[in-house]
C-alpha cells in the first residue's frame, strides 16, 4: 500500500500529495515518472515525480484535476493509500555542468521542472527560472522555484503577477541578448507552451529538452500507446523518453494523440460527478 | 460413412463440449465453452484406453499424469482428478483452458489417428473447474523449509510453475510483479471469455496458500535491479518477463489516433477492464470497422474482443488461411462470431482524416509463390491491385520483440542478436545465478511452453542450489508401473 502522508490544494484545482514510497524514493532521480491507480477500477496514469525525500521514504505529485482519474487523486486524504504505485520510469534527466540552463516551467510543469532545475543547480549550473501562469492565484512554488534559481522571472497572461505576457517572451529576450551563452533549455507545461518554447528556440538552435505526459498503460514499452514522432522516428514516452528534443518533435501529431479518447473521458468524467455530488 | 457405423461396433466420438450462442456471445464477455457436466466427463474419460505406455504424457511440456486423472474422473473421483494434475501443474483451469491440446497431449493420443483422441483438456479444466467451484481446493502440508531463497521475475505462467514448484520443495520464494494483479499474459493478454480473470487468481491464490509471496508494482530492471536481488541473498533469480515490446510493420500512418497494438488493445480491455467502462476507468476505442492485422491467436483475442465492443471486425492476413498460426479452434470460433477474413491481402499505408485519426488502410493483394525459410509459401505482391479500405481502428497483432527494460539492466547477461535471453536446455543463462524461461527466451510461444521453460528451470535450480539431480526428461517407460490400465469393470471402452 502506498500511503498518502499529506495532502494540500496548492492553487485551485492543483493539488500536491507526498505519498509513503521508500524503495521509490531511494531510486528516484529528476525527470523520471511514475504511474498511479487511484483506485482498483481506476486508469493507470503517468506523472512526472515533483519531488523525493530520500531519508523521509517519500515522493511528491503534483497534478491537476482534468478528468475522472486526477479528480479522484485529488479527493483523497492524507492516510488513504493509492491501489498502485510503479516507478521510477522512464530516462532521468541528463545532468551535468552545462553552463547556463534556462528553465521554463508553464502552469503545473513547474512541479516537475523544480527537481531539475534543482539537480542542475547542485551541477553547478547556473539557473534561469522563467515560470509562467494564467493568473497570480495559480502560481505556486514560487519560493522553492526561487531557491535553485539564480535568475526567476514570473510571467502572467493576465499580468496580475510578475510580467504580463507568455514565457516564450523573456525566453526570447534571454536568447537574443546571450544564446551563446545557454547551454540546454528544459520547457515543461501544457502541450501549446512546450511546442511554443521550442519554436521560439529553434532560431537560436540551443537544445531544448522538453517532458511528455502521453496516454500510457503500463509503462515500460509493452502496449506503445504513448507512441510519438520525433525527428523521422517513432518513440515509446515511456522508455525512450519522457524527454526528449522539442525541436523534434511532432507537436500536432502530439496533441492528436492526446486527443483520442476525449468523448469516453467526458463521458467518465460526468458520470463521476454525478456519483461524487 | 453412416452405414459403417452401423456395421462396426459403435466406437463413441469426442465428447463435445457446450458453448454459448455464437450470435449470443458475440454480445458479451462470457466464457465460451461452458465446461463437461459432471456426466459428460465421465462419458468421455471412459473412452480413455489407460494405455500401459502413455504417449500423451509425453506430449505434455509438463509430463502430467495423464491417465491417473482422467481414471480419478471415470471412477467420479473429480477432486482427486484435480489434485493428481496438480502434483505437475499449478493451474489446471488455465492449462485445460488455454493449451493447444491437438498439437501436444491429444495429438500423441493413440485414438488421435482416428480422429477421436480423448478430450484431454477439457477433462483437465473440468476437474480444475469442478474442485474449485464446490470449494473441495486443499492446500498441501508445507514442506520442511531450505532456508534457500528464490527471486522470481515476472508471475506469468513461466514465472508461476517455477515458483509452485519451489515452494513444494521448501524454498522461500518471492515473484516480482509489474503490473497490480498476477498471471502475466494471462492477465493482459487472454480475454475473459477465453480465460476468465477470477479462475486466472483463483489458480494464483493457491500458490499464495502455498505460501508464495508476490510483490506487485514492481519492475526488476527500474524499480530493483537483477544484481540487488542477488545481493539481498537470493540464491537463484529467474526472469520470466515475457516478450513484451509490440512489433509494428513501419507503414505510414502507424502513428495516427486509433492505430494500436494488439498489447495495447488487449491490456486495456483485460487487464484494465476497459470493455466495462465507464463502470471502470480506462477507456477504449470501440470503432465501428476494426481491422486486426495478423493471423494468430492474438489476431483472433483482439478481433473477438472488437466484436463484443460492438464494431464490424475484419482480420487482414497476408498469407492464406491455411497458413494462419492460430489455433484452427480460434479462427472457427472469430468467424462463427462474425470476424471476417481478408486472406492474401498485405497493408501497405494508413491513411489518417485531418485530425490524425484513422479513417482507412490502403492494402495490395496477395498470391502464394515458393515456400519461404518458414516453410510456408510466400506471398507475394500482385501488380496493380492496391485498394483501400475504409476503418477507423487498426489493431496491430504481429508479434512481439523482447522487452530490453530488465535484460538492458542486467550486466554479465547474454542475450541473442534478437535481444532474447541466451539460455541452456534448463534455462540457466551466462549470469551466475540467474534462470530464464517462456518468451523472453524463446520469443512469443504458448503458456504452456513456456511453463515447460519454468518446470526445467526449477529441476535445474534444485540442483545447482540443494544438490539433488534432475530427473531427467521423463519418458513414458520411466512413468510409475501402476499406471497399468484399471478402469473400473464394465466400463472399458
Amino acid at each position: 500500500m502506498y500511503e498518502i502522508i499529506s495532502m494540500k490544494e496548492l492553487v485551485p484545482s492543483i493539488f500536491e500529495a507526498i505519498v509513503k514510497a521508500p524503495e521509490m524514493a531511494k531510486k528516484a532521480k529528476a525527470g523520471e515518472f511514475l504511474i498511479v491507480m487511484a483506485d482498483e477500477k481506476g486508469e493507470r496514469i503517468p506523472l512526472t515525480i515533483a519531488d523525493y525525500d530520500r531519508e523521509a521514504g517519500t515522493i511528491t505529485i503534483v497534478f491537476m484535476t482534468i478528468g475522472t482519474s486526477t479528480y479522484k487523486l485529488a479527493k483523497m486524504k492524507a492516510g488513504d493509500s493509492y491501489y498502485a504505485l510503479v516507478g521510477p520510469l522512464g530516462h532521468a534527466s541528463e545532468v551535468k555542468d552545462y553552463g547556463t540552463v534556462i528553465c521554463v516551467a508553464g502552469g503545473v510543469g513547474t512541479a516537475p521542472i523544480y527537481p531539475i532545475a534543482r539537480a542542475m543547480k547542485e551541477a553547478g549550473n547556473k539557473i534561469i527560472t522563467i515560470q509562467g501562469a494564467r493568473t497570480k492565484d495559480l502560481i505556486f512554488w514560487e519560493e522553492m522555484m526561487a531557491s535553485v534559481s539564480d535568475e526567476h522571472i514570473i510571467m502572467t497572461d493576465d499580468g496580475t503577477y510578475g510580467r504580463k505576457g507568455l514565457v516564450t517572451e523573456p525566453l526570447k529576450e534571454i536568447l537574443e541578448r546571450d544564446g551563446d551563452g545557454i547551454g540546454i533549455i528544459y520547457a515543461i507545461g501544457p502541450i501549446p507552451m512546450m511546442k511554443f518554447s521550442a519554436l521560439t528556440s529553434k532560431p537560436f538552435g540551443n537544445l531544448t529538452m522538453v517532458s511528455l505526459n502521453s496516454i500510457m498503460v503500463d509503462g515500460t514499452g509493452m502496449c506503445g500507446g504513448c507512441r510519438c514522432n520525433v525527428g523521422e522516428e517513432t518513440k515509446f514516452t515511456c522508455v525512450d523518453g519522457p524527454e526528449f528534443d522539442g525541436h523534434k518533435v511532432d507537436w500536432g501529431l502530439l496533441m492528436d494523440r492526446q486527443r483520442i479518447y476525449l468523448d469516453q473521458e467526458k463521458e467518465a468524467l460526468d458520470k463521476y460527478m454525478k456519483e461524487v455530488e | 460413412m453412416g452405414e459403417e457405423v452401423v456395421k462396426k461396433p459403435k466406437r463413441k466420438e469426442r465428447m463435445p463440449m457446450p458453448e454459448q450462442d455464437p450470435k449470443v456471445r458475440a454480445t458479451n464477455f462470457e466464457e465460451v465453452p461452458l465446461g463437461y457436466t459432471p456426466e459428460m466427463a465421465i462419458e468421455e474419460a471412459i473412452r480413455c484406453a489407460q494405455c500401459k505406455v502413455p504417449a500423451c504424457v509425453c506430449g505434455c511440456p509438463v509430463n502430467i499424469n495423464i491417465p491417473a486423472f482422467i481414471l480419478e474422473i471415470a471412477e467420479g473421483n473429480f477432486a482427486a482428478a484435480a489434485r493428481k494434475i496438480k502434483e505437475t501443474n499449478a493451474l489446471p483451469a488455465v492449462c485445460g483452458r488455454v493449451c493447444p491440446q491437438e498439437s501436444q497431449c491429444e495429438e500423441q493420443c493413440v485414438y488421435n489417428r482416428m480422429g477421436r483422441a480423448i478430450c484431454i483438456g477439457r477433462l483437465e479444466r473440468f476437474a480444475a473447474d469442478y474442485e474449485r467451484e464446490n470449494d473441495l481446493v486443499e492446500i498441501p502440508e508445507k514442506p520442511a523449509q531450505n532456508g534457500k531463497r528464490i527471486a522470481v521475475v515476472g508471475s506469468g505462467p513461466s514465472g508461476l510453475t517455477v515458483a509452485g514448484d519451489l515452494i513444494l520443495l521448501g524454498y522461500e520464494v518471492t515473484i516480482f510483479e509489474a503490473f497490480h494483479k498476477p498471471g502475466g499474459v494471462l492477465m493482459y493478454g487472454i480475454p475473459e471469455f477465453r480465460l476468465p480473470k477470477d479462475i486466472v487468481e483463483a489458480e494464483v491464490n493457491y500458490l499464495v496458500q502455498l505460501g508464495v509471496k508476490i510483490d506487485y508494482n514492481t519492475i526488476v530492471g527500474k524499480s530493483i535491479k537483477v544484481d540487488e536481488l542477488i545481493e539481498q541473498g537470493y540464491d537463484a533469480v529467474f526472469i520470466g518477463v515475457g516478450a513484451g515490446l509490440p512489433k509494428f510493420l513501419g507503414l505510414p500512418g502507424e502513428n495516427l489516433g486509433g492505430v494500436l497494438s494488439a498489447n495495447e488493445y488487449l491490456t486495456r480491455s483485460n487487464l484494465m477492464k476497459a470493455y466495462r467502462f465507464p463502470e471502470y476507468d480506462t477507456p477504449i476505442i470501440t470503432g465501428n470497422r476494426v481491422c486486426v492485422i495478423g493471423g494468430g491467436n492474438v489476431a483472433m483475442d483482439s478481433a473477438r474482443t472488437a466484436v463484443r465492443l460492438g464494431a464490424d471486425t475484419y482480420i487482414v492476413y497476408r498469407r492464406a488461411r491455411e497458413q494462419m498460426p492460430a489455433r484452427s479452434e480460434e479462427i472457427h470460433h472469430a468467424e462463427e462470431e462474425g470476424v471476417k477474413m481478408m486472406l492474401l491481402t498485405n497493408p501497405e499505408e494508413i491513411l489518417g482524416d485531418e485530425n490524425n485519426m484513422v479513417r482507412a488502410m490502403k492494402c495490395i493483394k496477395m498470391e502464394l509463390g515458393e515456400p519461404d525459410e518458414s516453410g510456408r509459401s510466400r506471398p507475394v505482391p500482385i501488380a496493380g491491385s492496391e485498394h483501400e479500405i475504409e476503418f477507423d481502428v487498426v489493431i496491430n497483432a504481429i508479434g512481439a520483440n523482447a522487452n530490453p527494460l530488465l535484460t538492458k539492466s542486467t550486466p554479465g547477461l547474454e542475450l541473442n542478436k534478437w535481444g532474447y535471453v541466451v539460455a541452456d536446455e534448463y534455462g540457466k543463462t551466462t549470469k551466475d545465478k540467474v534462470w530464464a524461461g517462456g518468451d523472453i527466451v524463446t520469443g512469443m510461444a504458448t503458456v504452456i511452453e513456456a511453463m515447460g521453460a519454468g518446470r526445467m528451470a526449477a529441476m535445474d535450480i534444485h540442483e545447482k542450489v540443494m544438490g539433488v539431480p534432475k530427473n531427467k526428461d521423463p519418458s513414458p517407460e520411466a512413468l510409475p508401473d501402476d499406471m497399468e490400465c484399471a478402469l473400473p469393470s464394465g466400463k472399458q471402452p
